[in-house]
Parts: C-alpha cells; structure tokens; sequence
C-alpha cells in the first residue's frame, strides 16, 4: 500500500494520507480449508498479496496415539501405527515391526521380507497417486484427480486381497505377516503393474508441458539445501533439491538391497522440480514390485518363533506346546527384551522412525513416532514468507503432507 | 567418561576428545550408539557434533518418563550424518521437579517444533527457546499427557 493515491476518488471518501506505517492484514486458512488436506490452520500476516509471517496451527487431530501405544500389547499396537498416516499405514506397519523386531532380534524368513518390500512400494504409489490428485485439484487440474484415483482403487483392492482391508491393513505383524498370500496374487499384481507405467505416461501428458501447470511450479516453493536441512525436511523435497539420500538405498532394511532400482533428483528444489521427482519414483517403485513379483522366494510368512508368533489353527489342535503359546500370546502377549532402538525408514513422505522403548514386558514402556510430515511443516513458514499468498497452495500442497502423520 | 569398548569407535572417542566432561555415559547396544551428556553442555556438544562431525540431520527430539525414578525425565535426541551414513542418539536425564534443559533450536532450527512437542507432553522447560508454547494440545490444557502419572481415567482416577 502506497501513501499517496494516484487514483482519483470522489472527494467525499478520500482518505487523509497520514504517514503511517502500512497496514498487514491477518487472514486465517483453514482449519476447514480444502487444499490443507485435513485440518491444518494457518495464520497469514498480508501486506497486500505478500506473505510477511505465516504461524502454523497443528494439533486438530492430536488423538494421543503415542500414549496409547502404552497400553497395548506390542501385537496390538501395528493398528496404531495404520492410522498415524493413513494414506501410507503400510510403512508405518513396516518401520514399526522393523522396530520390534530388532529388540527381539527376529530373523523374518525371505517370503515376508519381499512381500513386505512390494507392498510397501504399493502403498509408495497409492500414496503420490493421491498426491498427485489432489495436488493438481487445487491447482486447477481437475481431470487428473479423476486418473489418479482409477489407479489408486487397483491398489486398495490388491490390499484387500491381502488383508481384507482397504485402507487400514495391518498387514505387517512382527515376526512377519498377518495371514499367507492369498492365492492368485501374482495374476492381480501382475495385471495391475504392467499397465502401470503407461499410466504415468497419461498424467505426464496431461502435466508435465502443459502450460498453466508448469507456470503455477516452476520457480515457486524453494527452499535452500541448507534450509531443508536445518529444519529437518525429508523425503522428495530433499531430492527435489539435489541430494541423492535415501533410506532404502542408504541403511538398506527389509532386503531393499537386493532389489535394482534408481533415486531419482532434480536439482530446482521447487514444486514443479518436487512433482518430477514424484512421478520418477513412481516409475522406479513399480520397477521395484515388478522385481518383487517376479523374484519373490518361496517358504514360511512368519519367523520361527513360537513364542512371537501365533500358531497355524492345524498344529493348535493337536499339539498341546502349540495350544500354550497360543494361549500365552492371547491373553498376555510377548515379552521383548529391555533396551530401545530407533528404526528409520523412507516412507512416501520422507524419513519415518519409530523410536520404541522396552522395559522387559508386554507393552511398550514409550513409543515415539518421528512422522516426516511433523518435520516438514516445521518449515513452512521458512518457505511461504515473503511469496504471494496465490503460491501457498502450490507450495505447501508440494510438500505432500498428511495431518495424521504430523498430530498423530 | 567411555566404556572401555567404545574407546575405538570413532564418533564416541570424538565426544569424549571434545569434551570428557560432558560425557556421562555411553552404550553400543543393536547398533546404535547411546551418548549421555550432561544437560548443561547439550549445546556445546550438539553443535561440536553438527559442525565439526557432520551431524547435519537432527531427526527427532522426544522424552522419556521413568516416574517414579530419579531423575526422572529422559530427553533423548536423535541424529543422522549423511556423510558418515551414521545415527546417533543423546539423552540428558533431568530431575522430576522443574525439568529445564536449553533448547538447541539455535543449532537446528528444525528442533523448535520437536521441542515444543517434548514441552507440551512431557512437562520439559527449553531455555532459550524462540516460541514455547503447547502444539498439540490447547494452550489451555492441564497436565501432560505422555508423564507415566497422568490421570487417564477421568473423573475415576
């Protein structure tokens, strides 16, 4: 706002210029906004259309899942961890039994491992599938939400096959997986991951040289390596920056290292540079369950641990050992060693750790969920200050957060 | 002061170079490295590791409660080294009555969040901290959730 008008207004409501300071206006986006996905209240201080602070509200969906994580037996708990980030529960189930499994010192037999790693890599695409959906809606993409969400129902449904769930599987259990493959999944697989790649070819087409879009992201959202670093952001924005980290190729887990596949990065770190990153790892993850499917070893789902793991229904009824762990892990649970460990692993959003403690009973004694979504909000305010308030839903839908994830 | 089979690893004996003091204890347990420092050098020792030993990455900041031991409260720190291609954890054990520990968003900014999470669950006080407030919970909130003698039961308890 200048001080002096160069417009001619009628005499009657011209206004004295006094020499003040310019006025910031306050503006609140959200809680109930559409493009903060979830419930997430930002506090905006304008100066005309530029952003001067911005002051994040999160909290809306604290529902207290680390405390109840002490409560629960430690089987119990892989249902917490479905609904801290609801658009990935898988990785969650994984980084958590990786977790416990460590202070149990399981070994998980191979079947379980790469069953594991292609799920996992399902739900890598299930989720960027509704990233990429929503992101392009509020941008004003309409039509690619609509492409997305075709794909994204293949992949609940093979999540269905495995676990009678949708969305919150609990697929993953420590000392392996909840039930056997089902049969016929390589055929539902197969059908859905062979056709997959054109399918990314259809939303590159519709995004990648078209106008608008690339004039809404090029240049906007950028944050500096160093920035991103000091406050905590990971995942595709760290790639979309530069910098060639990633969990799965780094501190391997669940025998990711057996498996070929390329990080993708770019080097802009803005939102158009975050959604090529995007787009390239979904291709290298479908590269990934192609690999799983075609490789994947026979044998057990579970470890060999009685006294994890609960007994087949056939060796329950007629062996009496059988019937007494059943029994013991029912009513009581597992004990797991005391001592702690901190599990990482690279989840759609970023770096999700479990830091889990035991004190030698049945139940947790502390659970910490490190949710990547947390840390990236964090730095919203380093990247929407001093941008134009048009650009916020570019570049806070860039980051691909999930509000269950950051309140948990 | 190190146990005798940490003496070797290289982060550890680079902590205790830097300043033996601040080092109360130290285990190697799964693979992990457990440093515990005394709490008023948090910020010397944190910014020694982040500058000098290429902890870059601060990956999370949480508590512990071991209620009703003393001293009660763990803060617990969780960092990476992207070179190093190496974690870390650090604890600080704090007193029941008024936890306070400085805050170490001046080395990552990253950890004002984190911290203020720790404050709002936990009870814990950061000195120095740019903007203590409660995050998840309203600011009008009684208690701290995540402390082992929190009421859950309600109007039972």
């Amino acid at each position: 706002m200048s001080d002096t008008i160069t417009t001619p207004i009628p005499e009657s409501m011209a206004v004295e210029a006094t020499g003040a300071k310019p006025r910031t206006l306050s503006l609140n986006m959200g809680p109930q906004h559409p493009s903060t996905h979830g419930v997430l209240r930002l506090e905006l201080e304008l100066d005309g259309e530029t952003i001067v602070k911005c002051r994040p509200d999160i909290g809306y969906l604290h529902t207290g899942i680390e405390k109840e994580f002490e409560v629960k037996t430690y089987q119990q708990a892989v249902t917490l961890t479905d609904r801290i980030d609801y658009l990935a529960p898988l990785s969650n189930n994984l980084c958590y039994c990786l977790a416990v499994e460590k202070l149990l010192g399981l070994e998980i037999p191979p079947l379980a491992q790469w069953t594991r790693v292609m799920l996992t890599e399902l739900t890598r695409l299930n989720s960027h599938l509704v990233w990429l959906g929503t992101h392009a809606i509020d941008i004003g993409a309409m039509s690619v939400f609509l492409y997305c969400f075709r794909e994204r129902e293949d992949i609940l449904r093979i999540f269905e096959m495995y676990s009678g769930q949708r969305m919150m599987t609990s697929y993953f259990r420590i000392g392996g997986l909840a039930l056997e493959p089902p049969r016929g999944w390589q055929q539902r697989v197969r059908t859905f991951i062979d056709a997959f790649p054109s399918k990314v070819d259809e939303y590159e087409e519709l995004l990648t040289n078209n106008r608008i879009w690339v004039g809404r992201t090029r240049g906007i959202g950028i944050m500096s390596m160093e920035d991103m670093l000091d406050w905590g952001v990971t995942g595709p924005m760290l790639r979309a920056g530069g910098l060639k980290w990633d969990t799965r190729k780094s501190q391997p887990y669940s025998s990711y290292d057996k498996f070929d596949f390329e990080i993708p990065t770019q080097t802009e770190g803005d939102v158009y540079a975050r959604y090529q990153v995007r787009i390239e790892e979904m291709r290298q993850s479908a590269r990934i369950v192609k690999q799983a499917l075609e490789g994947m070893p026979g044998g057990r789902w579970t470890a060999d641990a009685p006294h994890v793991v609960l007994p087949d229904r056939e060796k329950m009824k007629t062996q009496m050992e059988a019937l007494i762990y059943h029994f013991k892990i029912v009513t009581e649970g597992f004990r797991v060693p005391a001592g702690e460990v901190y599990q990482a692993i690279e989840s759609p959003r970023g770096e999700v750790g479990y830091y889990v403690v035991s004190d030698g009973t049945t139940h947790a004694y502390r659970v910490h969920v490190r949710g990547p979504s947390f840390a990236n909000l964090g730095a919203v305010p380093r990247m929407v200050e001093g941008t134009l308030i048009a650009d916020v839903i570019a570049s806070i839908g860039s980051m691909d957060f999930v509000l269950g994830d950051c309140d948990r | 002061m190190l146990p005798d089979n940490l003496k070797e690893h290289a982060t550890a004996a680079a902590v205790e170079a830097f300043d033996a003091t601040a080092v109360v204890s130290a285990k190697f347990d799964r693979d992990e490295l457990t440093i515990e420092i005394a709490p008023e050098k948090i910020v010397s020792v944190c910014g020694f590791l982040k500058y000098d030993l290429g902890f870059v990455r601060l990956s999370t900041i949480t508590g512990v409660d071991w209620y009703p031991a003393e001293p009660r409260f763990e803060v617990v720190y969780h960092l990476h080294s992207l070179d190093r291609n190496e974690r870390l954890r650090l604890k600080c054990r704090l007193p029941g009555g008024d936890p306070e520990i400085d805050s170490v968003t001046e080395v990552w900014r990253g950890a004002n969040w984190f911290e203020r999470e720790t404050f709002d669950l936990f009870g814990v006080r950061f000195r120095n901290h740019p903007d203590l407030r409660r995050i998840m919970l309203p600011d009008d909130w009684e208690g701290h959730p995540l402390r082992k003698d929190y009421n859950v039961m309600g109007d039972r308890g």
